[in-house]
Protein backbone atom coordinates (compact mmCIF):
# COMPACT_ATOMS: atom_id res chain seq x y z
CA UNK A 1 0.00 0.00 0.00
CA UNK A 2 0.94 3.45 -0.95
CA UNK A 3 2.35 5.54 2.24
CA UNK A 4 -0.64 8.17 0.55
CA UNK A 5 -3.83 7.87 2.37
CA UNK A 6 -5.80 9.88 0.22
CA UNK A 7 -4.68 11.47 -3.31
CA UNK A 8 -6.34 12.84 -6.50
CA UNK A 9 -5.19 13.46 -9.36
CA UNK A 10 -5.81 16.16 -12.27
CA UNK A 11 -9.61 17.14 -10.81
CA UNK A 12 -11.44 19.54 -12.58
CA UNK A 13 -14.76 21.03 -11.94
CA UNK A 14 -16.56 23.70 -13.69
CA UNK A 15 -19.59 25.52 -12.09
CA UNK A 16 -22.10 26.95 -14.12
CA UNK A 17 -22.59 31.10 -13.68
CA UNK A 18 -25.37 33.42 -14.94
CA UNK A 19 -23.60 36.68 -16.39
CA UNK A 20 -24.64 39.42 -18.55
CA UNK A 21 -26.83 42.11 -17.61
CA UNK A 22 -30.15 40.61 -17.23
CA UNK A 23 -28.42 36.99 -15.44
CA UNK A 24 -29.83 35.31 -18.99
CA UNK A 25 -26.37 34.34 -20.42
CA UNK A 26 -24.38 31.63 -18.73
CA UNK A 27 -20.77 31.07 -18.44
CA UNK A 28 -18.12 28.31 -17.55
CA UNK A 29 -16.27 28.73 -14.39
CA UNK A 30 -13.63 26.58 -13.39
CA UNK A 31 -13.42 26.48 -10.07
CA UNK A 32 -10.69 23.52 -9.89
CA UNK A 33 -8.54 23.43 -12.95
CA UNK A 34 -6.23 20.05 -12.89
CA UNK A 35 -5.75 19.88 -9.14
CA UNK A 36 -3.51 16.58 -7.81
CA UNK A 37 -3.03 16.63 -4.28
CA UNK A 38 -1.75 13.42 -2.01
CA UNK A 39 -2.22 13.33 1.92
CA UNK A 40 0.04 11.29 3.91
CA UNK A 41 -1.17 9.09 6.18
CA UNK A 42 -1.00 10.44 9.60
CA UNK A 43 -0.07 13.96 8.72
CA UNK A 44 -1.78 17.01 8.19
CA UNK A 45 -1.95 18.66 4.64
CA UNK A 46 -2.94 22.84 4.52
CA UNK A 47 -5.01 23.77 2.32
CA UNK A 48 -4.56 27.62 1.88
CA UNK A 49 -5.55 30.22 -0.46
CA UNK A 50 -7.94 33.45 -0.87
CA UNK A 51 -11.43 33.29 -0.99
CA UNK A 52 -13.53 32.16 -4.12
CA UNK A 53 -10.30 30.14 -5.01
CA UNK A 54 -11.29 26.58 -4.93
CA UNK A 55 -10.81 25.14 -1.18
CA UNK A 56 -14.20 24.35 -0.10
CA UNK A 57 -14.83 22.89 -3.68
CA UNK A 58 -11.95 20.28 -3.74
CA UNK A 59 -13.09 19.41 0.37
CA UNK A 60 -16.48 18.57 -1.32
CA UNK A 61 -15.13 16.93 -4.70
CA UNK A 62 -12.58 14.45 -2.82
CA UNK A 63 -15.01 13.13 -0.25
CA UNK A 64 -17.65 12.65 -3.12
CA UNK A 65 -20.28 15.41 -1.63
CA UNK A 66 -20.33 16.58 -5.03
CA UNK A 67 -19.55 15.57 -8.70
CA UNK A 68 -16.06 16.12 -10.32
CA UNK A 69 -15.93 16.88 -14.23
CA UNK A 70 -13.04 14.75 -14.35
CA UNK A 71 -10.10 13.31 -12.13
CA UNK A 72 -9.79 10.55 -9.94
CA UNK A 73 -9.38 10.21 -6.10
CA UNK A 74 -8.55 7.32 -4.57
CA UNK A 75 -8.74 6.62 -0.65
CA UNK A 76 -6.29 3.92 0.49
CA UNK A 77 -5.83 2.72 -2.67
CA UNK A 78 -9.04 2.46 -3.98
CA UNK A 79 -10.79 4.94 -6.34
CA UNK A 80 -13.32 6.09 -5.03
CA UNK A 81 -15.71 6.59 -8.26
CA UNK A 82 -15.75 2.62 -8.43
CA UNK A 83 -16.89 2.21 -5.26
CA UNK A 84 -20.83 1.31 -5.07
CA UNK A 85 -23.73 3.46 -3.14
CA UNK A 86 -23.24 1.20 -0.29
CA UNK A 87 -19.87 0.39 -0.09
CA UNK A 88 -19.54 4.31 -0.79
CA UNK A 89 -21.68 5.01 2.37
CA UNK A 90 -19.45 2.31 4.53
CA UNK A 91 -16.14 4.18 3.40
CA UNK A 92 -17.92 7.29 4.83
CA UNK A 93 -17.32 6.36 8.76
CA UNK A 94 -13.59 7.01 7.43
CA UNK A 95 -13.84 10.10 5.50
CA UNK A 96 -15.38 12.72 7.70
CA UNK A 97 -15.79 16.59 7.00
CA UNK A 98 -15.73 19.76 8.88
CA UNK A 99 -18.24 22.02 7.61
CA UNK A 100 -17.46 26.34 6.62
CA UNK A 101 -20.42 26.88 7.66
CA UNK A 102 -21.89 24.86 10.61
CA UNK A 103 -25.39 26.38 11.09
CA UNK A 104 -26.27 25.26 7.99
CA UNK A 105 -24.83 21.94 8.07
CA UNK A 106 -26.64 20.83 11.83
CA UNK A 107 -30.52 19.94 11.21
CA UNK A 108 -32.33 22.65 13.31
CA UNK A 109 -34.68 19.74 14.74
CA UNK A 110 -32.61 17.33 16.22
CA UNK A 111 -31.26 17.76 19.57
CA UNK A 112 -27.01 18.06 20.02
CA UNK A 113 -26.96 14.92 21.18
CA UNK A 114 -28.84 13.04 18.28
CA UNK A 115 -26.81 15.08 16.10
CA UNK A 116 -23.27 14.02 17.27
CA UNK A 117 -24.27 10.20 17.95
CA UNK A 118 -26.28 9.83 14.45
CA UNK A 119 -23.22 8.43 13.24
CA UNK A 120 -22.49 6.12 15.55
CA UNK A 121 -25.89 4.85 14.58
CA UNK A 122 -26.06 4.34 11.38
CA UNK A 123 -22.45 2.62 11.65
CA UNK A 124 -23.72 0.63 14.05
CA UNK A 125 -20.43 1.71 16.71
CA UNK A 126 -21.40 -0.22 19.66
CA UNK A 127 -24.39 -0.30 21.97
CA UNK A 128 -26.74 2.72 22.94
CA UNK A 129 -24.56 3.29 26.40
CA UNK A 130 -21.37 2.58 24.75
CA UNK A 131 -22.43 5.56 22.03
CA UNK A 132 -23.84 7.84 24.60
CA UNK A 133 -20.71 8.06 26.64
CA UNK A 134 -18.29 8.46 23.24
CA UNK A 135 -21.13 11.37 22.99
CA UNK A 136 -20.65 12.99 25.94
CA UNK A 137 -16.72 12.31 26.05
CA UNK A 138 -16.08 14.16 22.66
CA UNK A 139 -18.47 16.94 23.67
CA UNK A 140 -16.49 17.51 26.91
CA UNK A 141 -12.94 17.50 24.97
CA UNK A 142 -14.46 20.08 22.83
CA UNK A 143 -15.60 21.99 26.14
CA UNK A 144 -18.93 21.79 25.78
CA UNK A 145 -20.91 19.78 28.34
CA UNK A 146 -23.42 16.66 29.07
CA UNK A 147 -25.89 19.02 29.40
CA UNK A 148 -25.90 20.84 26.00
CA UNK A 149 -26.92 16.99 24.80
CA UNK A 150 -30.66 18.40 24.90
CA UNK A 151 -30.55 21.56 23.71
CA UNK A 152 -31.32 22.59 19.74
CA UNK A 153 -28.03 23.67 17.45
CA UNK A 154 -30.21 27.75 17.70
CA UNK A 155 -29.77 27.78 21.13
CA UNK A 156 -25.81 27.74 20.83
CA UNK A 157 -23.36 30.59 19.93
CA UNK A 158 -21.34 30.52 16.85
CA UNK A 159 -18.35 29.30 18.26
CA UNK A 160 -20.03 26.60 20.04
CA UNK A 161 -21.94 25.37 16.49
CA UNK A 162 -18.63 24.94 15.35
CA UNK A 163 -17.46 23.39 18.09
CA UNK A 164 -20.54 20.51 17.64
CA UNK A 165 -19.50 19.80 13.59
CA UNK A 166 -16.53 19.09 14.71
CA UNK A 167 -17.18 16.24 17.41
CA UNK A 168 -19.70 15.40 15.03
CA UNK A 169 -16.75 14.22 13.04
CA UNK A 170 -14.40 13.45 15.24
CA UNK A 171 -16.43 10.73 17.38
CA UNK A 172 -16.77 8.76 14.87
CA UNK A 173 -12.58 8.09 15.10
CA UNK A 174 -12.49 8.29 11.51
CA UNK A 175 -9.08 7.72 9.07
CA UNK A 176 -9.35 10.87 7.55
CA UNK A 177 -11.16 14.74 8.19
CA UNK A 178 -11.77 17.22 5.90
CA UNK A 179 -11.82 20.34 8.07
CA UNK A 180 -13.21 23.53 6.28
CA UNK A 181 -12.01 26.49 8.25
CA UNK A 182 -12.84 24.58 11.61
CA UNK A 183 -11.70 27.25 13.90
CA UNK A 184 -12.72 30.59 12.35
CA UNK A 185 -14.87 31.18 14.90
CA UNK A 186 -13.42 30.70 17.92
CA UNK A 187 -11.62 32.80 20.67
CA UNK A 188 -8.01 31.78 21.12
CA UNK A 189 -7.75 29.54 23.73
CA UNK A 190 -10.58 27.93 22.54
CA UNK A 191 -8.96 27.61 19.19
CA UNK A 192 -4.97 26.41 21.19
CA UNK A 193 -7.39 23.78 23.20
CA UNK A 194 -9.11 22.46 19.51
CA UNK A 195 -6.09 22.10 17.71
CA UNK A 196 -4.09 20.25 20.80
CA UNK A 197 -7.37 17.80 20.42
CA UNK A 198 -6.55 17.54 16.78
CA UNK A 199 -3.01 16.58 17.11
CA UNK A 200 -3.65 13.98 20.27
CA UNK A 201 -6.46 12.31 18.08
CA UNK A 202 -3.45 12.18 14.92
CA UNK A 203 -0.90 10.94 17.64
CA UNK A 204 -3.80 7.99 19.40
CA UNK A 205 -4.77 7.03 15.97
CA UNK A 206 -3.25 8.05 12.68
CA UNK A 207 -5.82 10.36 11.94
CA UNK A 208 -5.13 12.47 8.64
CA UNK A 209 -6.28 16.13 8.07
CA UNK A 210 -6.98 17.66 5.40
CA UNK A 211 -6.77 21.18 6.76
CA UNK A 212 -8.53 24.29 5.26
CA UNK A 213 -7.68 27.88 6.73
CA UNK A 214 -6.98 31.23 5.55
CA UNK A 215 -5.34 31.97 8.91
CA UNK A 216 -1.47 31.06 8.48
CA UNK A 217 -0.32 31.28 11.88
CA UNK A 218 -3.19 28.24 12.66
CA UNK A 219 -1.47 26.20 9.32
CA UNK A 220 2.01 26.73 10.54
CA UNK A 221 0.77 24.71 14.09
CA UNK A 222 -1.48 21.98 12.53
CA UNK A 223 0.68 21.25 8.97
CA UNK A 224 3.51 19.26 7.83
CA UNK A 225 2.49 20.58 4.32
CA UNK A 226 1.00 22.98 2.26
CA UNK A 227 -0.71 23.68 -0.97
CA UNK A 228 -1.31 26.89 -2.00
CA UNK A 229 -4.66 27.60 -4.27
CA UNK A 230 -5.45 30.63 -6.75
CA UNK A 231 -8.31 30.69 -8.95
CA UNK A 232 -9.06 27.08 -9.07
CA UNK A 233 -4.82 26.05 -9.66
CA UNK A 234 -2.28 24.45 -7.15
CA UNK A 235 0.03 27.08 -7.12
CA UNK A 236 2.75 26.46 -5.24
CA UNK A 237 2.80 23.04 -2.53
CA UNK A 238 6.07 22.18 -0.36
CA UNK A 239 6.60 21.67 3.23
CA UNK A 240 5.27 24.61 5.29
CA UNK A 241 8.68 25.29 7.06
CA UNK A 242 10.20 25.86 3.21
CA UNK A 243 7.55 27.92 2.10
CA UNK A 244 7.17 30.24 4.91
CA UNK A 245 10.73 30.72 4.28
CA UNK A 246 10.86 31.07 1.32
CA UNK A 247 7.69 31.93 -0.69
CA UNK A 248 8.35 31.36 -4.31
CA UNK A 249 5.25 32.77 -5.27
CA UNK A 250 3.78 36.69 -5.14
CA UNK A 251 0.43 35.78 -4.21
CA UNK A 252 2.25 33.37 -0.71
CA UNK A 253 4.51 36.41 0.04
CA UNK A 254 1.24 38.86 0.08
CA UNK A 255 -0.58 36.53 2.43
CA UNK A 256 2.33 35.66 4.72
CA UNK A 257 3.13 39.73 4.65
CA UNK A 258 -0.66 40.31 5.09
CA UNK A 259 -1.43 38.83 8.54
CA UNK A 260 -3.25 41.33 10.59
CA UNK A 261 -0.94 43.06 13.70
CA UNK A 262 1.96 41.39 12.56
CA UNK A 263 4.19 44.83 13.40
CA UNK A 264 1.49 45.92 16.39
CA UNK A 265 0.31 42.89 17.36
CA UNK A 266 -0.51 42.42 21.31
CA UNK A 267 2.86 41.29 23.10
CA UNK A 268 1.87 40.70 26.69
CA UNK A 269 4.37 39.52 28.58
CA UNK B 1 -16.44 64.27 21.32
CA UNK B 2 -20.07 62.84 21.19
CA UNK B 3 -21.84 59.54 21.96
CA UNK B 4 -23.42 57.60 20.23
CA UNK B 5 -24.44 54.77 21.77
CA UNK B 6 -24.53 53.84 25.44
CA UNK B 7 -25.57 50.49 26.80
CA UNK B 8 -26.76 50.78 30.02
CA UNK B 9 -26.82 47.40 32.81
CA UNK B 10 -28.21 45.35 30.20
CA UNK B 11 -29.40 41.71 30.87
CA UNK B 12 -30.57 39.36 28.92
CA UNK B 13 -32.30 35.97 29.47
CA UNK B 14 -33.97 32.82 27.90
CA UNK B 15 -37.70 33.70 28.50
CA UNK B 16 -38.42 30.28 29.93
CA UNK B 17 -35.54 30.73 32.72
CA UNK B 18 -35.43 34.36 33.02
CA UNK B 19 -32.75 34.31 36.34
CA UNK B 20 -30.16 32.04 34.20
CA UNK B 21 -28.65 35.32 32.87
CA UNK B 22 -26.99 35.25 29.55
CA UNK B 23 -25.84 38.51 29.61
CA UNK B 24 -25.40 40.13 32.83
CA UNK B 25 -25.63 43.95 33.74
CA UNK B 26 -23.25 44.96 30.77
CA UNK B 27 -22.87 48.83 30.55
CA UNK B 28 -20.12 50.40 27.72
CA UNK B 29 -20.56 53.42 25.87
CA UNK B 30 -19.02 54.01 22.06
CA UNK B 31 -18.85 57.58 20.36
CA UNK B 32 -19.30 59.17 17.28
CA UNK B 33 -16.43 57.94 14.35
CA UNK B 34 -14.82 55.53 16.57
CA UNK B 35 -14.30 52.07 16.65
CA UNK B 36 -15.02 49.47 19.72
CA UNK B 37 -14.24 45.67 19.49
CA UNK B 38 -15.84 43.26 21.55
CA UNK B 39 -13.60 40.13 22.52
CA UNK B 40 -13.67 37.60 24.93
CA UNK B 41 -15.30 34.06 25.19
CA UNK B 42 -16.63 31.81 22.68
CA UNK B 43 -20.64 31.94 24.45
CA UNK B 44 -20.20 34.92 26.49
CA UNK B 45 -22.58 36.95 24.66
CA UNK B 46 -21.44 39.06 22.33
CA UNK B 47 -23.82 37.86 19.42
CA UNK B 48 -26.66 38.32 22.44
CA UNK B 49 -25.26 42.13 22.67
CA UNK B 50 -25.45 42.89 19.36
CA UNK B 51 -28.58 41.12 18.17
CA UNK B 52 -29.83 43.09 21.49
CA UNK B 53 -29.07 46.72 19.69
CA UNK B 54 -30.25 45.71 16.42
CA UNK B 55 -33.61 44.79 18.53
CA UNK B 56 -33.84 41.03 16.78
CA UNK B 57 -33.40 39.23 19.82
CA UNK B 58 -35.39 35.56 19.13
CA UNK B 59 -38.49 35.07 20.99
CA UNK B 60 -37.12 32.50 23.00
CA UNK B 61 -34.93 34.97 24.84
CA UNK B 62 -35.56 37.89 27.10
CA UNK B 63 -34.22 41.45 27.41
CA UNK B 64 -34.67 41.28 31.50
CA UNK B 65 -33.45 45.15 31.93
CA UNK B 66 -31.15 47.76 30.93
CA UNK B 67 -31.31 50.69 28.40
CA UNK B 68 -30.09 50.80 24.85
CA UNK B 69 -29.31 54.83 24.28
CA UNK B 70 -28.59 55.42 20.48
CA UNK B 71 -28.56 59.30 19.83
CA UNK B 72 -30.22 60.05 22.67
CA UNK B 73 -33.74 57.44 22.01
CA UNK B 74 -33.80 54.55 24.61
CA UNK B 75 -34.23 51.77 22.03
CA UNK B 76 -35.60 48.93 24.15
CA UNK B 77 -38.85 51.26 24.06
CA UNK B 78 -39.63 51.20 20.59
CA UNK B 79 -41.97 49.44 18.78
CA UNK B 80 -41.17 46.92 15.64
CA UNK B 81 -42.28 49.50 13.03
CA UNK B 82 -40.39 52.36 14.61
CA UNK B 83 -36.96 49.69 14.90
CA UNK B 84 -37.50 48.39 11.46
CA UNK B 85 -37.31 52.42 10.18
CA UNK B 86 -33.95 53.01 12.23
CA UNK B 87 -32.69 48.92 11.08
CA UNK B 88 -31.01 48.68 8.00
CA UNK B 89 -30.42 52.96 7.61
CA UNK B 90 -29.12 54.12 10.68
CA UNK B 91 -27.99 50.87 12.10
CA UNK B 92 -26.81 48.10 10.52
CA UNK B 93 -25.25 44.58 10.68
CA UNK B 94 -23.47 42.12 9.28
CA UNK B 95 -23.98 38.61 11.09
CA UNK B 96 -22.02 36.08 12.48
CA UNK B 97 -23.09 33.02 10.22
CA UNK B 98 -23.93 34.41 6.42
CA UNK B 99 -26.56 31.70 5.59
CA UNK B 100 -28.86 32.52 8.28
CA UNK B 101 -29.43 36.30 7.32
CA UNK B 102 -29.22 35.52 3.57
CA UNK B 103 -32.19 34.11 1.69
CA UNK B 104 -31.56 31.62 -0.27
CA UNK B 105 -34.31 32.00 -2.80
CA UNK B 106 -33.71 35.57 -4.14
CA UNK B 107 -30.32 36.77 -5.89
CA UNK B 108 -27.45 38.45 -4.12
CA UNK B 109 -28.04 40.93 -6.06
CA UNK B 110 -31.80 41.46 -5.07
CA UNK B 111 -30.78 41.50 -1.50
CA UNK B 112 -28.06 44.67 -1.89
CA UNK B 113 -30.84 46.50 -3.22
CA UNK B 114 -33.75 46.02 -0.56
CA UNK B 115 -32.52 48.42 1.52
CA UNK B 116 -31.73 50.85 -0.77
CA UNK B 117 -35.01 50.44 -1.97
CA UNK B 118 -36.69 50.34 1.29
CA UNK B 119 -35.05 53.74 3.01
CA UNK B 120 -33.48 55.57 -0.14
CA UNK B 121 -36.49 55.11 -2.79
CA UNK B 122 -33.81 54.22 -4.79
CA UNK B 123 -34.80 51.63 -8.48
CA UNK B 124 -34.26 51.43 -12.23
CA UNK B 125 -30.50 52.24 -13.46
CA UNK B 126 -29.86 54.16 -10.32
CA UNK B 127 -30.12 50.78 -8.21
CA UNK B 128 -28.49 48.99 -10.76
CA UNK B 129 -25.36 51.10 -10.66
CA UNK B 130 -25.14 50.86 -6.52
CA UNK B 131 -25.21 47.38 -6.46
CA UNK B 132 -22.92 46.82 -9.04
CA UNK B 133 -20.64 49.59 -7.25
CA UNK B 134 -21.53 47.91 -3.69
CA UNK B 135 -20.02 44.33 -5.10
CA UNK B 136 -16.85 45.58 -6.60
CA UNK B 137 -15.96 47.52 -3.36
CA UNK B 138 -16.06 44.26 -1.46
CA UNK B 139 -14.37 41.99 -4.22
CA UNK B 140 -17.00 41.01 -6.31
CA UNK B 141 -17.45 41.06 -10.18
CA UNK B 142 -20.32 43.01 -10.55
CA UNK B 143 -21.75 40.21 -12.67
CA UNK B 144 -22.43 38.00 -9.89
CA UNK B 145 -25.31 40.37 -8.97
CA UNK B 146 -27.66 37.23 -10.54
CA UNK B 147 -25.77 34.80 -8.09
CA UNK B 148 -28.16 32.53 -5.33
CA UNK B 149 -26.54 32.44 -1.82
CA UNK B 150 -25.58 28.70 -1.91
CA UNK B 151 -23.70 29.43 -5.63
CA UNK B 152 -20.90 31.45 -3.70
CA UNK B 153 -17.79 30.65 -1.27
CA UNK B 154 -18.13 31.27 2.25
CA UNK B 155 -15.92 34.21 2.07
CA UNK B 156 -17.85 35.84 -0.79
CA UNK B 157 -21.18 35.17 1.14
CA UNK B 158 -19.22 37.00 4.15
CA UNK B 159 -19.00 40.19 1.53
CA UNK B 160 -22.34 40.58 0.19
CA UNK B 161 -23.47 40.68 3.80
CA UNK B 162 -20.99 43.52 4.03
CA UNK B 163 -21.99 45.28 0.97
CA UNK B 164 -25.77 44.98 2.36
CA UNK B 165 -25.16 46.47 5.21
CA UNK B 166 -23.04 49.20 4.05
CA UNK B 167 -25.49 49.70 1.46
CA UNK B 168 -27.66 52.70 3.39
CA UNK B 169 -24.64 53.91 4.66
CA UNK B 170 -25.42 53.48 8.41
CA UNK B 171 -24.13 55.57 11.18
CA UNK B 172 -23.73 52.66 13.32
CA UNK B 173 -22.02 49.42 12.13
CA UNK B 174 -22.38 46.56 14.04
CA UNK B 175 -19.95 43.52 12.73
CA UNK B 176 -20.31 39.63 14.53
CA UNK B 177 -17.10 38.13 13.47
CA UNK B 178 -17.11 39.92 9.61
CA UNK B 179 -14.00 38.73 8.26
CA UNK B 180 -13.26 35.07 9.47
CA UNK B 181 -14.50 33.49 6.50
CA UNK B 182 -11.64 35.70 4.55
CA UNK B 183 -8.00 35.32 3.51
CA UNK B 184 -5.56 38.00 4.60
CA UNK B 185 -5.32 39.59 1.93
CA UNK B 186 -9.24 40.09 1.48
CA UNK B 187 -9.65 40.82 5.09
CA UNK B 188 -6.94 44.12 4.65
CA UNK B 189 -9.22 45.24 1.66
CA UNK B 190 -12.11 44.74 3.55
CA UNK B 191 -10.64 46.48 6.51
CA UNK B 192 -9.73 49.34 4.85
CA UNK B 193 -13.15 49.40 3.02
CA UNK B 194 -14.81 50.19 6.46
CA UNK B 195 -11.96 52.53 7.87
CA UNK B 196 -12.62 54.16 4.90
CA UNK B 197 -16.47 54.45 5.62
CA UNK B 198 -15.65 55.73 9.16
CA UNK B 199 -13.65 58.56 7.65
CA UNK B 200 -16.18 60.11 5.27
CA UNK B 201 -19.52 59.26 6.94
CA UNK B 202 -17.94 59.71 10.75
CA UNK B 203 -18.92 56.01 11.17
CA UNK B 204 -18.94 54.19 14.57
CA UNK B 205 -18.31 50.52 14.41
CA UNK B 206 -18.99 48.05 17.23
CA UNK B 207 -16.88 44.99 15.92
CA UNK B 208 -17.00 41.67 17.52
CA UNK B 209 -13.76 39.42 16.82
CA UNK B 210 -11.53 37.21 17.97
CA UNK B 211 -8.27 37.97 15.84
CA UNK B 212 -6.55 40.19 18.46
CA UNK B 213 -4.23 41.46 14.76
CA UNK B 214 -7.43 43.24 13.82
CA UNK B 215 -8.19 44.63 17.18
CA UNK B 216 -4.52 46.05 17.14
CA UNK B 217 -5.10 46.99 13.70
CA UNK B 218 -9.11 48.79 13.97
CA UNK B 219 -9.65 49.38 17.38
CA UNK B 220 -10.00 52.68 19.43
CA UNK B 221 -11.66 50.91 22.80
CA UNK B 222 -11.69 46.96 23.33
CA UNK B 223 -14.54 45.56 25.64
CA UNK B 224 -13.62 42.15 26.78
CA UNK B 225 -16.68 39.87 27.83
CA UNK B 226 -16.05 36.31 30.16
CA UNK B 227 -19.50 34.19 30.81
CA UNK B 228 -21.81 37.22 30.16
CA UNK B 229 -20.22 39.75 31.96
CA UNK B 230 -17.51 42.66 31.13
CA UNK B 231 -14.55 41.78 32.82
CA UNK B 232 -12.60 44.57 31.87
CA UNK B 233 -12.86 47.51 29.23
CA UNK B 234 -10.25 50.67 28.19
CA UNK B 235 -8.45 52.36 25.77
CA UNK B 236 -6.83 49.70 22.85
CA UNK B 237 -3.32 49.87 24.17
CA UNK B 238 -4.50 49.82 27.93
CA UNK B 239 -6.56 46.45 26.80
CA UNK B 240 -3.80 44.99 24.92
CA UNK B 241 -0.75 45.96 26.53
CA UNK B 242 -1.65 45.96 30.47
CA UNK B 243 -4.62 43.62 30.83
CA UNK B 244 -5.65 44.15 34.21
CA UNK B 245 -8.21 40.43 34.41
CA UNK B 246 -7.03 37.57 34.87
CA UNK B 247 -9.33 36.41 31.76
CA UNK B 248 -7.88 39.31 29.61
CA UNK B 249 -4.25 38.36 30.72
CA UNK B 250 -5.12 34.53 30.29
CA UNK B 251 -6.64 35.48 27.19
CA UNK B 252 -3.74 37.43 25.61
CA UNK B 253 -1.40 34.87 26.69
CA UNK B 254 -3.01 32.39 23.54
CA UNK B 255 -3.00 34.35 20.82
CA UNK B 256 -0.89 32.73 18.60
CA UNK B 257 2.35 34.38 17.57
CA UNK B 258 2.71 35.01 13.31
CA UNK B 259 5.55 32.64 13.20
CA UNK B 260 3.85 29.63 14.97
CA UNK B 261 6.90 29.32 17.36
CA UNK B 262 4.82 29.73 20.58
CA UNK B 263 3.45 26.56 21.81
CA UNK B 264 -0.58 26.25 21.91
CA UNK B 265 -1.56 26.52 25.62
CA UNK B 266 -5.27 27.33 26.46
CA UNK B 267 -6.22 28.78 29.33
CA UNK B 268 -5.66 27.08 32.71
CA UNK B 269 -9.48 27.53 34.18
CA UNK B 270 -8.61 25.81 37.27
CA UNK B 271 -6.50 28.78 37.84
CA UNK B 272 -8.17 31.60 36.73
CA UNK B 273 -11.13 30.37 38.69
CA UNK B 274 -8.34 30.76 41.54
CA UNK B 275 -7.99 34.15 40.59
CA UNK B 276 -11.72 35.21 39.96
CA UNK B 277 -12.37 34.33 43.78
CA UNK B 278 -9.32 35.88 45.27
CA UNK B 279 -10.59 39.24 43.38
CA UNK B 280 -14.11 38.20 44.34
CA UNK B 281 -13.13 38.49 48.64
N1 LIG C 1 -22.89 26.11 -6.97
C1 LIG C 1 -22.10 27.03 -7.55
N2 LIG C 1 -22.48 27.62 -8.71
C2 LIG C 1 -21.68 28.54 -9.29
N3 LIG C 1 -20.49 28.94 -8.82
C3 LIG C 1 -20.06 28.39 -7.67
C4 LIG C 1 -20.83 27.41 -6.97
N4 LIG C 1 -20.17 27.04 -5.86
C5 LIG C 1 -19.02 27.76 -5.84
N5 LIG C 1 -18.94 28.57 -6.93
C6 LIG C 1 -17.83 29.47 -7.28
O1 LIG C 1 -16.66 28.70 -7.39
C7 LIG C 1 -15.53 29.41 -6.84
C8 LIG C 1 -14.85 28.54 -5.77
O2 LIG C 1 -15.70 28.41 -4.64
P1 LIG C 1 -15.23 27.70 -3.29
O3 LIG C 1 -16.40 27.69 -2.37
O4 LIG C 1 -14.60 26.41 -3.61
O5 LIG C 1 -14.12 28.75 -2.77
P2 LIG C 1 -13.23 28.76 -1.42
O6 LIG C 1 -11.80 28.68 -1.82
O7 LIG C 1 -13.75 27.74 -0.47
O8 LIG C 1 -13.52 30.24 -0.88
P3 LIG C 1 -13.74 30.78 0.63
O9 LIG C 1 -12.39 30.90 1.23
O10 LIG C 1 -14.36 32.13 0.39
O11 LIG C 1 -14.65 29.85 1.35
C9 LIG C 1 -16.08 30.73 -6.30
O12 LIG C 1 -15.84 31.75 -7.21
C10 LIG C 1 -17.57 30.48 -6.17
O13 LIG C 1 -18.30 31.66 -6.37
N1 LIG D 1 -31.97 30.85 22.08
C1 LIG D 1 -31.13 30.55 23.08
N2 LIG D 1 -31.55 29.84 24.15
C2 LIG D 1 -30.74 29.55 25.17
N3 LIG D 1 -29.43 29.91 25.23
C3 LIG D 1 -28.94 30.64 24.21
C4 LIG D 1 -29.75 30.99 23.09
N4 LIG D 1 -28.98 31.69 22.21
C5 LIG D 1 -27.74 31.76 22.78
N5 LIG D 1 -27.71 31.13 23.96
C6 LIG D 1 -26.55 31.01 24.87
O1 LIG D 1 -26.14 32.31 25.21
C7 LIG D 1 -24.73 32.38 25.36
C8 LIG D 1 -24.19 33.59 24.62
O2 LIG D 1 -24.36 33.39 23.22
P1 LIG D 1 -23.70 34.36 22.15
O3 LIG D 1 -24.15 33.88 20.82
O4 LIG D 1 -23.96 35.78 22.50
O5 LIG D 1 -22.12 34.04 22.35
P2 LIG D 1 -20.86 34.71 21.65
O6 LIG D 1 -20.11 35.48 22.69
O7 LIG D 1 -21.28 35.43 20.43
O8 LIG D 1 -19.98 33.41 21.28
P3 LIG D 1 -19.18 33.01 19.94
O9 LIG D 1 -17.88 33.71 20.05
O10 LIG D 1 -19.01 31.53 20.07
O11 LIG D 1 -20.02 33.41 18.77
C9 LIG D 1 -24.18 31.05 24.86
O12 LIG D 1 -23.72 30.29 25.95
C10 LIG D 1 -25.35 30.38 24.19
O13 LIG D 1 -25.32 28.98 24.39
MG1 LIG E 1 -14.73 27.86 1.40
MG1 LIG F 1 -21.14 35.04 18.41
Amino acid sequence: MSAYILSAQHLNKSYIQRSGRFGFTTKQVKALDDVSIQLRAGATLAVVGESGSGKSTLARCLLQLQPLNSGAVQFQGRDLAVLSAAELRQQRRHLQMIFQDPFASLNPRMKIGAIVGEGLLIHKLGNALEQRQKVVQMLKRVCLSEADMEKYPHEFSGGQRQRIGIARALVLEPKVVVCDEPVSALDVSIQAQILLLLKELQQEMALSYLFISHDLRVVRHIADEVVVMHQGKVVEQGLVADIYANPTQAYTRNLINAIPGRQRAANPS
Amino acid sequence: MSELLRIESLSIAPAAAPERLLVNQISFALETGKTTCIVGESGSGKSLTALAVMGLLSGQLQLVQGKINFQRQNLTGLNNQQMREIRGKRIAMIFQEPMTSLNPVLSIGYQIGEPLTVHLGLKGQALKTRIANLLEQVGIPAERANSYPDELSGGQRQRVMIAMSIACEPVLLIADEPTTALDVTVQAQILKLLDELKTRLNMSMLFITHDFGVVADIADNVVVMFRGEIVESGSVDQVLNHPQHPYTQALLACVPDAEGKKPLKPIDYAWLNAEQNGLAA
